[in-house]
């Protein structure tokens, strides 16, 4: 019996065999690749597009609410295809940087230059208003011409996509710790794998942990990808440091393995599992601010959705890719991530089935 | 000798409505190096009972210990000492012989090598096929070479033949014996009463969550009275009187009577001495013979005369959760 008793040999490290087991599961599996790494490609490229190219028609000019905005208006409404409305500048400002509004015009009838324009010169429909809107403007104030002053928002951080990336970047990480971590638990316990698991010496903590780090391996992975190809395509990039970016993307995706970890804890079934991931998802990919900004909710809503782990990201990773906050001004952020991200995983410890 | 398992007044019962009573109150004892069947119907309760002792399922009430150690205790240095196969794992598709060896290898402080595990079930020249590409013998081989690799001293095998080809059934056992020779203790449950004839030195029958009967096959088989079995049949308008145990049982050799409806089954120790008798007496009452087979007698025999219904009509009332 005792023939061949081998001790400790290179071999013999759990938690590196249960992540390497994890890793080439996943390589053999073209499907997972494909949803995992191609899959956000895509979108980013279908949102960038979709965004890009709007229809023509109902082009919208904010005007900033200001002495003057009024007769402004007014002017702007001989041009019927033009749509206009008078909101607070800073409104005004968000509406224009999230492809809302495609002109946003400054009016102060006291100064020279009297209007100012601020345009996203990457969007035809945004130059197209601009033109339109100053010919209707030029065209009233006969003889003398208004002076004006452009302002594109050509400058990285200012478009529509660069508020669109982070948001991005953390549906990444959302879909793939929950899905990574919660289908991969499910799956095994339907196998029995699990229980076959714990009739061995193996440490629970070791199998847990092995989950979530080959999964954040895969996920950081993932938006690094991103990252880069929203670099290389759309010119988006970080005002802040990269450094701060990363922190939050590594705490972003310890946060959801722990929430797929929780999900995943007592489901006997995939369909069940499928239900709990879209209902814990469904409110965030609504409420977290992924396509526009969480302040046009109705605002005792707000700070419920303040709460939801995928908005703080969204957040934090705004903060510092477009307006270059340091790690210091997101840690209110990135506290509300850890905590989101170590209570899910203690209780997934405490209720997780195994059988 | 040693104890390898120990347990006594073990019950296990499943909360419900109406409660499940899986285990009613089970004592076993297994001697290390011994090879110890549980066998009994689907629903019986054995793998209730098997994952109670394998520390995977708590029980309701009783004591529990593998070569002298308590669950309690020291749950770890068990599972050190202990290969489990369940009655159905399927480890990762994707992932080849070798590797799902070498992982479980890495859960135990000592063991032989995936190598040596691969070559006691042989499946060397499937070591670096994917688990998805083998066989349903191929993958029950994989699963005994998991349970070896800790090099255990006790080995726990749940059905591990259920579902085989007879072809892979047999290099199973031949696996099983396999490891009764190099000392290791193993208790292996199963449906199949030629399966615990042909490899265990005892046997228990489960039925209804209790031991009905323990010894060894042989021992079993005796306690019928006869070691063979001899099962007729009349033609299609017999009068009932045929089939009344007093027709049958003076006959010379005859130790036991069975009429399931159909065929009587006598158990007989010389069938050479009965036969020419009860061909006489049918004869005699100018009955007409359908059938007529001889056979050993086997713990199935056992079975029917122990419950009054055979394995395979009991159900599944009892299923394990």
């Amino acid at each position: 019996m005792n023939q061949a008793t081998a001790v400790r040999k290179r071999h013999h490290r759990p938690f590196v065999n249960l992540v390497l087991a994890r890793f080439r599961e996943f390589s053999r599996e073209p499907a997972a690749i494909f949803w995992v790494y191609v899959f956000p490609l895509i979108l980013v490229v279908a949102l960038g597009a979709a965004f890009r190219d709007r229809p023509v028609s109902g082009l919208t000019v904010v005007l900033a609410d200001g002495p003057g905005a009024d007769a402004t208006r007014r002017a702007l409404e001989s041009e019927p295809r033009l749509e206009t409305r008078i909101v607070d500048a800073d409104r005004a400002y968000d509406r224009l940087r999230t492809g809302q509004a495609d002109l946003m015009i400054v009016v102060d009838p006291s100064a020279a230059p009297r209007y100012e324009y601020l345009f996203d010169p990457t969007q035809a429909a945004s130059l197209l208003t601009r033109e339109m809107a100053n010919s209707v403007l030029q065209r009233a104030a006969r003889p003398d011409p208004h002076a004006i002053r452009d302002r594109p928002l050509d400058e990285p951080g200012t478009r529509y996509i660069d508020f669109l990336v982070p948001g991005l970047l953390g549906l990444g990480l959302l879909g793939g710790g929950l899905w990574g971590v919660g289908y991969a638990i499910v799956d095994m316990r339907i196998r029995k794998l699990l229980k076959r698991y714990l009739a061995t010496p193996m440490r629970r903590g070791h199998f847990l942990g092995a989950i979530m780090a080959s999964r954040l391996l895969f996920t950081i992975s993932e938006v690094v990808l991103l990252l880069i190809f929203s670099r290389l395509f759309f010119g988006v990039t970080s005002r802040g440091s990269y450094l701060a970016v990363a922190v939050l993307i590594l705490l972003g995706a310890f946060q959801f393995s722990g929430i797929g970890l929780l999900v995943a804890s007592r489901a006997r079934t995939i369909e069940t599992l499928s239900g709990l991931m879209n209902a814990v998802m469904l409110p965030m990919w609504i409420g977290s601010g992924l396509f526009f900004p969480i302040e046009r909710f109705p605002g005792i809503v707000q700070p419920l959705l303040r709460l939801l782990p995928l908005t703080p990201l969204i957040a934090g990773l705004r903060g510092v890719m477009l307006e270059g906050a340091g790690l210091w001004a997101v840690v209110p952020q990135m506290g509300l991530i850890l905590l989101w991200g170590v209570a899910t995983f203690a209780l997934a410890l405490r209720i997780f089935r195994w059988t | 000798m040693p104890l390898a398992v120990c347990c006594s007044e073990l019950r296990k019962t499943y909360p419900g409505k109406p409660p499940v009573e899986a285990v009613r109150g089970i004592d076993l004892e297994v001697s290390e190096g011994e090879c110890f069947g549980v066998l009994g119907p689907n629903g019986a309760g054995k793998t209730t009972l098997i994952e109670i002792l394998e520390g995977l399922m708590p029980a309701t009430s009783g004591d529990v210990s593998l070569l002298g150690m308590r669950w309690t205790d020291q749950p770890d240095a068990i599972r050190e000492q202990i290969g489990i196969s369940l009655q159905e794992t399927r480890f990762s598709d994707k992932l080849n012989v070798w590797e799902t060896l070498s992982l479980f290898r890495s859960f135990y402080r000592r063991g032989i090598e995936p190598e040596e595990a691969i070559a006691r079930v042989s499946l060397q020249e499937k070591t670096d096929a994917w688990v998805k590409d083998l066989s349903g013998g191929q993958r029950q081989r994989l699963a005994v070479a998991t349970a070896l690799i800790g090099d255990p001293a006790l080995l726990f095998l749940d059905e591990p033949t259920t579902g085989l080809d007879p072809h892979s059934r047999r290099e199973l056992w031949d696996i099983i014996r396999g490891c009764r020779q190099q000392g290791r203790t193993t208790v292996l449950t199963t449906h199949y009463m030629e399966e615990a004839e042909r490899l265990c030195d005892r046997v228990a029958i489960v039925d209804r969550g209790r031991i009905i009967a323990l010894g060894s096959p042989r021992e079993l088989i005796a306690r019928l009275g006869g070691d063979h079995v001899v099962e007729f049949s009349l033609g299609p308008d017999l009068p009932l009187p045929a089939c009344s145990p007093e027709k049958w049982q003076d006959l010379p050799a005859v130790t036991g009577f069975r009429y399931d409806g159909q065929v009587v089954h006598l158990s007989v120790t010389e069938p050479h001495v009965v036969l020419p008798a009860l061909l006489a007496r049918i004869e005699r009452h100018a009955w007409r013979l359908a059938s007529l087979t001889t056979r050993h007698a086997s713990l199935d025999d056992v079975f029917v005369v122990l419950t009054g219904h055979a394995m395979d009509e009991t159900e599944a009332e009892e299923r394990a959760v």
